[in-house]
């Protein structure tokens, strides 16, 4: 039973502080008052709201649908009235606020009537399209829709089903958590994906620091109807990236701007399993997920959380912090988000809240010049030169920066972490990708502008020379009549009186709303 | 605002400049057990000297001025400098040595991070140039030297240019292994009989061979600490050792071997401290392996061929230009980016 | 040595009609700079015939607001000049900005459908007008001939998907 493992390059071995949100079980946070579901949650197109301010809805309903290919739907997590469809502060990285639907719990947490599906006997194509409606996207963070990765596409181009357990990033312990206790259903979820996939084999990737999750993972696939290894890893940050992970289990690399599957695997995190088997077997689309609740906190925990919870609710249960509070991270230490407020939501893929305090994250040292000393580059697991683009996107050399790969770069922190001078590197490579992608789109507006405007000019060019060929057929046929003066004048009062009533009713709007002018 | 990671290792320049400091001792130490307390001297003054001008230059920058002495880099500098060039020298040229290195090679190219030439081996390169008859004055070692200077005698001779009454300047230095090879061979004398000189112990200079084992067990410190990687010593010392055992292998009359280029003048310092200088050296694996190999050919050339007796310092001064075109052309394969998989 | 020379020479001619630079005419690489709002503040009808007149040396390149100081020096780049800054008299670099039509007030003249350089406006002879947001160049060529000044330019905010990360600001400069 053992699989050779292909170690990736670099990465770095943070402190793991796991143990300490691990001493109890998930615990299922109660219903908060009050709910903000973000339409932006997974990447791609925000959901489209389907429901009116004012309307009851029933747990498990849909609220907001998919709209676009890359979109799933969003879905009311306990029954209760919509207040509001309004911008409320979500957890990005820009603190600013983006629309969500604001449901008030009444508290019988009602449910909708739910349907479960059996994967065996429906076509596959159904399947996706149920998963999108049940609002399933990637929870290992990034929320990718799911039901596009379980897209089979040429026969057989997928062999390989890979769950990802590694969850690398310290303090944080939901995926550990869920395969301790949920391994059955995870695993029934892998069966759904591997049906819809038509995956000759299935594995799952667990590091060496979680030995009861791979007890619990191996237990359940003894009793699994289809063959499932459970290949243990090292613990190195970042093998849960799936990137490092195929590396680790398969020895192969995703191709740059490619998906896992140009390379016959699908990876999938062990939550994510889990939310498809609730989704399909039991109709359940993806309102809660687990939530690890930890650092400065008086008993850090795993939470099951209703998506929508504002944090403050999950913080309380927690417990007082036993220090100055200094802040709260979405994520990890390596690649968490500031939150500016507590009253940002649980998204779908909120896997951690971390409390701040200067002793456990201390502020960063002053950073000094970079000496290239390309421990960065040891570190580094995407194989970059982070001393070279770090060169580059400092002095907004934004093509050369690209020249040396910069899109290739997964954010993970390692060259941050690793770099004697406390340069905040990854910064200026997210700085430079962002300028990148703006300046892109503006090209691209500066050209569809370019287009429409040539065709105006075409446009006009061809109704003058209408104009002019029907006027000449015009004066061919008439050639004494007077020229139609009078209409034109009752055209021109027309227009006069027109705006005489329009400026009336400026007037009167100034009057009535003194504040909007 | 700064964004993730929140979490650091517990690293920092100042350390890793430590620990290059610290690697150096154990050379020191051997240097002061055969050669006197001269290079205690120099040192301390070439450390002095570069702390006065680098806080000068980061005064004048306007930057703050403690955190940047704090770094330790021009320490290092200094002390790489001042191994490099005779330590019975007047104070003087130990001083014009540390401006040019500081002043000139540092801070003119931009301070730590940006300067293309290792400060230390600009220093050396214009003393060499400027002053030859004073970089001559190395001390004999201590076996074969006629007088012994004690701390007081040698600091007196370092800052006033005068020796206790009686005494001559031949009696305290001698020339290197090196300068004597040089000079015995255009008086037709071989190899072989040159070696049999009192000047040479079992592999090169009497006293000195110990001092480059010493320097080369602080290189294996600095290696197994991470602070430097194996590629440029190795590669260094590898193509010495290859074209120097080739030369020797056809015309033994006329070239030294191997083991002598190995441990004769600069070359261990050179190989673990100097050209492993990460801000003005190679940073691709492969570009080390080059960029070092580069630095130990062309060691043997100058030593061989050229004007001066040894070659670390114009070798690495040269490999420094190249290093951009290196970097560019030696670029690692990117995750994702290698054409053959399995 | 004549041999050599020829040879030379031939060698010379082949590598200039073999590795010869295809180059774009002048005036496409310079539209391809210019912001295409075609909002005429460089005095010329739209940002073609700005660009040709650049190409033939009739305009300078410091006459375009919305492409800021970056275009300037794009531009001074591509032309060989030296970079100048923007020429205040045809305006200053404004946030991008968004026309909205009161649709309380508008009286459906079409006036602005004509102005639009872009055909951004919708709209039909005493029907309400609207501007289809993602065509809006900004230019503003759609406020002045408004008879009923119902059209005003919005600065676009910033949100969720537009956001950018900013420079680290830690120069060793500003840390004492």
């Amino acid at each position: 039973m053992t699989h050779p493992i292909q170690n990736f390059h670099g990465g770095v071995h943070p402190e793991e502080n796991k143990q300490v949100s691990t001493q109890s079980p998930i615990r299922v946070a109660p219903i908060p008052q009050q709910v903000f579901v973000p339409l932006r949650q997974h990447i791609g197109e925000p959901a489209r709201p389907c429901v009116a301010v004012g309307d009851r809805v029933r747990k498990g309903q849909i609220i907001a649908k998919a709209d676009g290919y890359i979109s799933v739907a969003a879905h009311a997590p306990t029954s209760g009235t919509v207040t509001a469809i309004a911008l409320h502060p979500v957890p990005h990285p820009s603190g600013l606020s983006d629309p969500c639907i604001h449901i008030t719990a009444d508290g019988k947490d009602e449910w909708i009537e739910r349907i479960a599906v059996d994967y065996r006997t429906t076509n596959i194509s159904t399947l996706r399209n149920h998963l999108r409606d049940m609002g399933i996207a990637g929870l290992g963070g990034a929320a990718f829709p799911t039901f596009i990765k379980l897209n089979p596409g040429a026969a057989g181009a997928v062999k390989t089903l890979l769950l990802n357990g590694g969850e690398c990033e310290p303090w944080i312990s939901c995926d550990d958590m869920t395969m301790r206790e949920r391994a059955a259903e995870v695993l029934q979820g892998a069966a759904i994906m591997r049906c819809m996939l038509h995956a000759d084999t299935v594995l799952a990737g667990i590091e060496d620091n979680k030995p009861e999750a791979i007890a619990a993972m191996r237990e359940a696939a003894r009793n699994c109807d289809f063959p499932v290894e459970i290949i243990v890893v090292p613990t190195l940050y970042p093998s849960g990236g799936a990137k490092q992970m195929i590396k680790l289990i398969t020895g192969r690399e995703v191709p740059s701007g490619g998906r896992s599957t140009d390379i016959g695997v699908a990876t999938f995190n062990v939550g994510t399993a889990y939310a498809v088997h609730r989704a399909i077997n039991h109709g359940e689309p993806l309102i809660s997920r687990v939530v690890t609740v930890t650092g400065n906190v008086g008993r850090a925990q795993n939470f099951d959380a209703l998506i929508g919870t504002p944090i403050q609710e999950l913080l309380a249960l927690a417990g007082d912090a036993p220090e100055p509070v200094t802040g709260y991270l979405m994520g990890g230490p390596m690649m968490g988000i500031e939150l500016a407020q507590t009253e940002i939501p649980v998204v779908k893929a909120t896997n951690c809240i971390l409390v701040k305090s200067d002793r456990l994250f201390p502020p960063p040292p002053r950073a000094l010049p970079c000496i290239r000393c390309t421990r960065c580059a040891d570190a580094c697991p995407a194989e970059l030169q982070p001393q070279e683009l770090y060169w580059h996107a400092r002095s907004k050399n934004f093509d050369k920066a690209q020249d040396y790969q910069l899109f290739d770069c997964i954010e993970c922190g390692c060259c941050s972490y690793v770099c004697p001078s406390h340069i905040p590197l990854v910064q200026y490579y997210r700085y430079a990708k962002s300028e990148i992608s703006a300046r892109e789109k503006e090209q691209q507006a500066a050209d569809h502008a370019r287009s429409r405007h040539e065709s105006r000019l075409m446009r006009i060019e061809r109704e003058q020379r209408e104009r002019a060929e029907k006027l000449a057929m015009k004066a061919a046929v008439k050639t004494s009549d007077a020229p139609a003066r009078p209409a034109d004048d009752a055209k021109k009062a027309a227009i006069q009186a027109a705006i005489e009533r329009a400026k009336i009713q400026q007037a009167d709007n100034v009057n009535n709303h003194p504040s909007t002018k | 605002m700064l964004s993730s990671p929140y979490i650091r290792e517990q690293s920092s320049v100042s350390v890793i400049m430590l620990k290059v400091m610290l690697a150096l001792i154990p050379g020191i130490a051997a240097y002061v057990w055969y050669f006197g307390p001269a290079i205690l001297i120099s040192l301390g003054v070439a450390s002095i000297a570069a702390l006065i001008f680098e806080a000068a230059a980061v005064a004048m920058r306007g930057w703050p001025v403690r955190p940047v002495l704090m770094d330790g880099s021009a320490l290092v500098t200094a002390w790489l400098l001042a191994l490099s060039i005779p330590p019975i020298a007047p104070w003087w040229l130990t001083v014009a040595g540390v401006f040019f290195a500081i002043i000139v090679a540092k801070h003119l190219y931009g301070g730590l991070g940006n300067n293309i030439f290792n400060p230390a081996m600009v220093g050396y390169a214009v003393l060499i140039i400027s002053f030859p008859v004073q970089m001559t004055h190395w001390p004999a070692p201590l076996a074969l030297a006629g007088h012994h200077l004690n701390l007081a005698d040698t600091a007196h001779f370092i800052f006033s240019d005068t020796l206790p009454a009686g005494e001559k300047i031949d009696a305290i230095s001698s020339a290197t292994p090196l300068d004597t090879l040089r000079t015995q061979l255009q008086l037709h004398r071989s190899v072989a009989a040159i070696e049999q000189m009192p000047i040479f112990g079992y592999f090169a200079g009497k006293g000195s061979e110990t001092v480059a084992l010493m320097f080369l067990l602080g290189g294996v410190y600095l290696w197994l600490t991470r602070i430097i990687t194996w590629h440029i010593p190795l590669a260094l010392l590898t193509a010495l050792a290859l074209v120097a055992a080739v030369f020797h292998f056809i015309d033994p009359q006329h070239y030294a071997g191997a083991w002598f280029h190995l441990v004769a003048g600069g070359t261990i310092l050179g190989a673990f401290f100097i050209a492993t200088d990460p801000i003005s050296g190679a940073t691709t694996p492969r570009g080390k392996l080059i960029f070092g190999a580069a630095i130990g050919l062309l060691i043997f050339l100058i030593r061989e061929f050229g004007g001066y007796p040894d070659g670390v310092a114009f070798a690495v001064l040269l490999m420094n230009i190249a290093v951009p075109l290196i970097d560019a052309y030696t670029q690692p394969p990117v995750y994702g980016h290698k054409k053959v998989q399995k | 040595m004549s041999g050599l020379a020829i040879l030379l020479g031939a060698a010379l001619g082949y590598a200039a009609v073999r590795f010869k630079v295809k180059e774009d005419p002048m005036v496409e690489q310079i539209d391809a700079i210019l912001p295409q709002t075609q909002c005429g503040q460089c005095g010329f009808p739209g940002c073609k015939p700005y660009a040709e007149a650049m190409a033939t040396g009739k305009a300078d390149i410091n006459q375009c607001p919305p492409g800021g100081e970056e275009g300037i020096r794009k531009l001074a780049a591509l032309m060989g000049v030296e970079f100048k800054p923007l020429n205040a008299e045809h305006g200053e670099p404004k946030p991008k900005s968004l026309a909205v039509i009161d649709e309380n007030i508008c009286i459906g003249c079409t006036l602005c459908i004509q102005a639009c350089p872009v055909d951004a406006i919708l709209g039909a002879a005493k029907q309400m007008h609207t501007v289809i947001a993602s065509e809006c160049t900004g230019c503003e060529l759609c406020v002045a001939p408004c008879p009923v000044d119902c059209i005003s330019m919005v600065p676009i905010a910033e949100n969720v998907a537009t956001w950018k990360w900013k420079y680290p600001l830690i120069p060793l400069k500003a840390l004492h």
